[in-house]
């Protein structure tokens, strides 16, 4: 082996590197809070809703955690347009991942969900709480603290998993990779700063959910 | 000319389904064993052992699987085995297996009551002998289920390969889609054959996790 490693090329574009890694946190964070609330909706159809809705998201379920992300996002980005609906490159990564997200978290948030013990919602409604109250206090809030680990590890994955959009043309940090490597031919290492910087998001990502984990859950657990 | 998308066409993505399940298999039987190493670092005694297998694990659960390929992709180019995506292929995806199957087994393994363990040391058997009849066959048990389970995330995570110019699955779709610009017809047949071939893993999975559940019961 007689090849030298050359990081002047890819420290030379490093803006368009920082460029890229600052779409691939919007799309995760974006995709995290979307695909909570596309998870609350579905857990809550899921665990209350009538036959019909259950089926529905059961289906949703079932489908995304049986077809590769990559399958997910040809087909919203390639084959949607067919049906006239038509994203640009980073709305369809957005919506892609979203929808992938949402069907993984559907599952933790309904554990979480019924693990609340059904005493706790009788005890909402006999202090005169409205369904939506309960809904919002009683259950959701301490659903998300039961599974919260599972729900941030999911968090995580997803920003990985995130750099798969490079292929539809998104401006995410493995396409800023994409870019330089194939200006300068250092694919190497472009690819090992690449690998390395998702390692710190990663490494940073955890830090911050355990932080916001101090905030949010700041009250004991009940016995 | 654009190309119908006919019969023919169905069929060649359909048959692509057998080097999807190829490099699913070597990268299974591959990172079984690379997993099983890292398992059994990752409770051994010695502290250096110990913090190896942590740095992998964590390397690997840190970092996108296309970072991997690509790293392994261009990296076999570097140490001179030249741009060959069979290779890059199971190899990135053995290394990856291996970090993620290593850490599902390490729990199961540590799930093993310590008694059984301390009860061999008593017998007077060696490591070797403790993990083989005592440790690993318990822990086996528990891990059937979650291990069915990463083998779907293995099988999604071979449509990656697609992108380093591994003709499977995926890549099978980009071409036909490419001839006859249908997207719809040719991604839903490819993800319906994902379907087919994940779903009925993924309830195995869950079926036996329940069953696992009552088996233990108290």
């Amino acid at each position: 082996m007689n090849y030298q490693l050359n990081f002047a090329p890819v420290f030379a574009n490093f803006d368009h590197l920082l460029a890229g890694m600052l779409v691939t946190i919007e799309l995760s964070f974006g995709a995290m809070l979307l695909g909570t609330v596309v998870a609350i909706a579905c857990a809550a159809g899921k665990t209350g809703g009538p036959a019909p809705v259950r089926w529905l998201v059961d289906a949703y379920i079932e489908i995304i955690r049986n077809t590769p992300f990559l399958i997910q996002i040809f087909f919203i980005f390639f084959g949607l347009p067919a049906l006239g609906i038509r994203f640009s490159p980073n709305t369809a990564a957005l919506v892609a991942l979203t929808v992938n997200v949402g069907a993984y978290a559907t599952e933790i948030i309904r554990a979480g969900i019924e693990s609340i013990q059904k005493g706790q919602v009788e005890a909402g409604t006999a202090l005169g709480l409205k369904r939506v109250q309960i809904f919002r206090y009683i259950v959701v809030k301490p659903a998300l603290r039961t599974v919260y680990p599972a729900l941030t590890s999911q968090f995580i994955y997803l920003m990985l998993t995130s750099s798969v959009v490079s292929v539809i043309s998104a401006t995410d940090l493995a396409a800023a990779g994409n870019d330089i490597q194939s200006q300068t031919f250092a694919s190497f290492e472009v690819y090992l700063v690449i690998t390395g910087i998702y390692l710190v998001l990663a490494v940073g990502l955890s830090g911050l959910f355990s932080v916001i984990e101090r905030l949010a859950f700041n009250y004991p657990l009940s016995r | 000319m654009i190309r119908p998308f006919g019969l023919d066409e169905a069929l060649f993505i359909v048959f692509a389904i057998q080097w999807t399940l190829a490099l699913s298999a070597i990268a299974f039987a591959g990172g079984a064993v690379g997993g099983l190493i890292i398992a059994l670092l990752r409770v051994s005694q010695a502290r250096l052992p110990r913090y190896l297998a942590l740095g992998y694990v964590r390397l690997f659960q840190g970092t996108p699987l296309l970072m991997q390929l690509f790293l392994v992709y261009f990296g076999l180019n570097i140490f001179g085995a030249g741009i060959n995506p069979w290779l890059a292929a199971s190899l990135a995806l053995t290394l990856h297996a291996s970090a993620f199957l290593g850490e599902i087994w390490r729990g199961c393994i540590q799930a093993v009551p310590s008694g059984q363990s301390e009860a061999s040391w008593a017998l007077g058997l060696g490591y070797v002998d403790r993990m083989k009849s005592v440790v690993l066959p318990q822990a086996a048990k528990i891990a059937v289920a979650p291990t069915v389970g990463f083998l779907v995330q293995l099988i999604k995570g071979t449509s990656l390969a697609s992108i380093i110019g591994f003709v499977e699955l995926t890549r099978a779709g980009q071409i036909i889609n490419n001839a006859t610009f249908v997207p719809f017809k040719v991604f839903g047949l490819v993800a319906i054959l994902y379907f087919v071939i994940c779903w009925p893993l993924s309830l195995l999975a869950r079926w036996m996790e329940r069953r696992f559940a009552v088996a233990t019961q108290r």
